[in-house]
């Protein structure tokens, strides 16, 4: 019933509407001088709007970005980022200026003649070979970057951990001793082995299960998705790091932390957006936020997909250890 | 034909008419209508973004069972952004903006009596209808819509026991985009049959007008990429319905191990997105037409580089189908392909760069003729060029991996195609309003529209890329979970509300568009003083557009200004219609 009623306002609206038209000058129809004088000022007035709202979003919105990259292999994303984020800006700013500008400044007067310019072959090179060589330098360093991201070599030896997500969390399997991860089917499913995995794959025996990441500072890890139902991906913005996990097939994706949880507390950068945040809990009579790094589900996934989550701490490598050799085996798990 | 004057009723007229310029305005009113569900459903999911927690009498006047004391459920919040954005990609930016101008303009500029099959035409419209309809009826099933995201990603698109949107309503779904996709290719054929064949005399292809390239080279890619979609939606429907694996495999849902074996959703996507990207440009090359042909005639200059745009369109229709893989880039295929779609998607900034200098160069030294549809043409420029920018980080595979499927996203495709269709859209309509209904709009309020909708649009829009920089991914129902976002509530909240200022900004359109209809002044022949052949049409529509014979064409559509050594207009005004012969010694441009 409340729909009709809001359905009754708008047609009520829509009618005095009618009504207040039927007073206006609908004859006003083509811009004359007057209009092209006012729509060209305020072209200006929207140039300087827009302007002021990047300038504003540049400097205030800093502080609430992502931190610097948690990761060693994020670096060049960060950095390739930043190049980016300052050519397009540039660009950005000359072409809203020459378009606004070009708005006011060419505005229709009733003398004033236009230039027959159909087309020049100089200018159209200059602006088709410009964009080509910056395109290209910077998906130089781009495609370098991703390849040093997305390909791992055997010689780095990185440390296997499995993620398997389903609606709505995820789980995590370290691959142990032989750091070889066992396999893993959905059939596998039952009771405490919620991950699926294969208890007659002598690579099995020595995984270890957890309910929280914990990873190693300065070792590489290499994670291996799987998925239980329907797509997730696995998010960690952090470490600028993200992969779907795909229901029937292994994907993965690597990185080498660069700081400890520890010490990305003491980041000027995570300082400031803590204190930031923590003003308005506070402002809200909520516990105080302490940073920790995350992973989130990232790719639709049902109605709980906002609000699955998974903490990742990263020690010192000793501590690392300490706390892997404390968590059961899955042989000792399950029997 | 024309000569041909058939008994009209009120059903040949008004309803299944087979006349072109009946029909486009068919398409542009249920577009329209389209458009004021699919706005409205954002308007309800943002109150939602902002205020989480805050319970709205308007969500549950309309949200039924899906709300509980005025807060809308997950459930629910997925689905209306799911229908939204189909609503808009498919029923609003490419029925009503490719349907409506197409059919408009495609027989009006390049002179010919109707479309090459009317009744193709007519059957074109309907199936749209049909798939309308289809698709509204959908939002009443009682699990509720489609809610697996407008890319309906398996296997959660076809399992309703992983989301209830995936029932009834996901089945829904899939029938009316099949039945649109059907309407679709038999009006893209039409289309590119109608522009290859029915052209005047005079009028080589080298003398169209950019829209009718922009819509020549859309029709193509349409044809080219919807097939794709067409069997994917096939193959989900057999998923669905009748067992088969194509998409699926080991899937353990809802305690039990379902019997899918060796399929992939990997190879939805890649089907998905293979229409997918391609669809991106069947939406943005229509409205980039029909600004070009805005800013040229409202410039009073001609279009700058003329064959540089023909060029830049077909390279953009070229590229547009090998990049589809961008969208995949941490989907888990291999990433030796995500180096080859990066550098493809990257190639596009190239013709998308020159099309955005040739734009601003034709407003270089022009007398600029600030009418409503000149304003929205610019902000489409501007919207294009701000949305266009921010590729170069999301094509860019290694950055892409951090800000894929974030609020950046969103930011980024709204501007340069939603926004930027959007406007193109308005700029069209009130181009040719008075082409379609023989009356003018009213400037004050298109002045008002759309200084609000170009002001809301960045207020909306440019911060958004902040938020996905602060790492929130999209379709989040609420982000009061993490901590970590807690300092995001003031954008969300300023969002929300320039989101809603906005939308209602499109009253004074809606207003506008139908009070004009009955009220409006009436049109002159050629009100903007244009030089192409619709110009030439009566303002009454007649059978057959023409009085008398087609007339000739003896030029291209840009002699605008065109003046002799001593600075005089060579045909004493600033235009020239496309029918003039040209003069003695007259060099053709």
């Amino acid at each position: 019933m409340l729909a009709l009623f809001y359905i009754f306002i708008a047609v009520a609206i829509g009618v005095s509407f009618w009504q207040i038209t039927r007073i206006m000058n609908f004859r006003s129809v083509i811009a004359n001088d007057k209009d092209n004088e006012t729509q060209g000022k305020l072209a200006i007035g929207f140039l300087i709007f827009l302007y002021a709202m990047m300038i504003y979003c540049l400097i205030a919105m800093n502080i609430i970005m992502l931190p610097e990259s948690a990761s060693i292999e994020g670096e060049h994303d960060d950095n390739l980022f930043n190049i980016t984020f300052w050519l397009i800006g540039i660009v950005q700013f000359a072409m809203q200026f020459l378009i606004f500008f070009f708005t006011y400044k060419y505005r229709g007067k009733k003398d004033q003649k236009a230039l027959f310019y159909a087309d020049s072959h100089k200018l159209e090179l200059i602006w088709t070979v410009i964009p080509a060589v910056t395109i290209v330098i910077l998906i130089g360093y781009g495609l370098w970057a991703w390849n040093n991201i997305m390909y791992v070599g055997d010689d780095e030896n990185p440390i296997e951990i499995e993620v398997y997500s389903r609606q709505f969390d995820w789980q995590a399997r370290y691959a142990g001793a032989d750091n070889a991860l066992g396999l893993g089917n959905v059939n596998f499913i039952k009771g405490i082995n919620s991950m699926g995995v294969d208890m007659s794959d002598p690579k099995s025996q020595d995984d270890k299960k957890v309910t929280e990441l914990v990873l190693p500072k300065g070792k590489k890890v290499l994670f291996k998705f799987r998925s239980q139902d329907v797509l997730h991906s696995a998010y960690m913005p952090h470490f600028r790091a993200q992969m779907n996990c795909v229901p029937g097939m292994v994907t993965q994706f690597a990185f080498t932390p660069k700081y400890t949880t520890a010490e990305m507390r003491q980041n000027a950068e995570v300082i400031a957006k803590t204190d930031g945040i923590n003003k308005i809990r506070k402002a809200k009579g909520e516990d105080p936020y302490e940073f920790d790094f995350l992973l989130l589900c990232n790719k639709i996934c049902g109605a709980s997909h906002y609000n699955m989550q998974m903490k990742i701490t990263v020690v010192e490598p000793a501590e690392y250890e300490k706390w892997l050799s404390e968590q059961k085996t899955l042989a000792q798990v399950i029997k | 034909m024309s000569d041909h004057h058939h008994k009209e009723t009120f059903v040949t007229k008004y309803i299944f008419s087979q006349d072109h310029k009946m029909i486009s305005k068919q398409f542009l009113v249920t577009g329209i209508f389209m458009g004021i569900i699919g706005g409205f459903m954002s308007m309800l999911f943002r109150l939602q973004i902002a205020w989480p927690e805050k319970s709205f009498s308007i969500i549950e006047a309309f949200l039924g069972d899906h709300q509980t004391d005025g807060i809308m459920n997950p459930d629910m919040y997925l689905a209306l952004v799911t229908i939204h954005g189909t609503i808009m990609v498919f029923f609003v930016l490419t029925a009503g903006l490719s349907g409506t101008f197409s059919n408009l303009l495609i027989p009006l500029q390049i002179g010919a009596r109707d479309m090459a099959s009317g009744f193709l035409n007519m059957v074109s419209y309907w199936l749209f209808f049909l798939s309308s309809v289809v698709m509204v009826i959908s939002l009443f099933v009682e699990a509720g819509p489609a809610s697996a995201g407008w890319t309906i990603y398996p296997p959660l698109s076809a399992l309703p026991q992983a989301i209830p949107g995936s029932g009834t309503g996901m089945t829904l779904w899939l029938v009316s985009m099949a039945i649109f996709i059907a309407s679709s290719l038999i009006g893209s054929l039409n289309y590119i049959v109608t522009i290859l064949n029915l052209r005047t005399k005079g009028m080589k292809m080298t003398r169209l007008p950019l829209t009718m390239w922009a819509f020549f080279i859309t029709a193509i890619i349409g044809v080219i990429s919807f097939p794709v979609l067409l069997s994917a939606a096939l193959l989900l429907i057999l998923d669905r319905s009748f067992g088969t694996s194509f998409f699926l495999s080991d899937i353990f849902i809802s305690g039990e191990v379902l019997h899918y074996q060796g399929g992939s959703p990997v190879l939805f996507e890649h089907l998905f997105w293979f229409l997918g990207h391609p669809e991106v440009y069947i939406i943005l090359l229509p409205a980039l037409g029909i600004t070009s042909e805005i800013i040229s005639t409202n410039a009073r200059k001609p279009i700058f580089g003329y064959r540089a745009m023909i060029g830049s369109i077909m390279a953009i229709a070229f590229l547009s189908t090998i990049v589809w893989g961008h969208h995949m880039f941490i989907s888990g295929m291999n990433p030796f392909l995500g180096s080859v779609f990066t550098f493809t998607t990257v190639l596009i900034a190239i013709p998308s760069a020159v099309k955005a200098f040739n734009f601003i160069t034709t407003l270089w030294k022009g007398n600029l003729q600030l009418n409503p549809a000149m304003l929205f043409s610019i902000g489409l420029v501007s919207t294009f060029v701000t949305g266009g920018l921010t590729g170069l980080v999301l094509g860019d595979s290694a950055l892409d991996i951090n800000v894929h499927d974030t609020y950046f996203v969103v930011a980024h495709f709204h501007l340069v195609m939603g926004v930027s269709a959007l406007l193109g859209m308005f700029a069209g309509v009130y181009h040719w309003f008075p082409k379609m209904y023989g009356r003018m709009m009213n400037k004050t309020l298109g002045y008002w529209h759309f200084w609000l909708t170009i002001i809301t649009a960045y207020g909306v829009f440019f911060p958004m890329h902040f938020v996905g920089l602060a790492g929130l991914p999209r379709r989040y129902y609420t982000n009061t979970n993490f901590p970590m976002f807690d300092d995001l509530v003031e954008i969300n909240v300023f969002m929300t509300v320039m989101a809603i200022i906005g939308g209602a900004a499109q009253l004074i359109f809606l207003a506008n568009f139908f009070i004009s209809i009955y009220r409006g002044n009436k049109a002159e022949q050629n009100p903007w003083k244009s030089n192409t052949l619709e110009w030439t049409t009566p303002v009454e529509h007649i059978h057959g557009n023409w009085p008398g014979a087609i007339p000739e064409v003896h030029r291209w559509a840009y002699d605008y200004s065109k003046t002799d050594e001593n600075g005089e207009y060579v045909h004493g005004k600033d235009f020239v219609l496309q029918t003039t012969p040209l003069l003695d010694g007259e060099e053709p441009s």
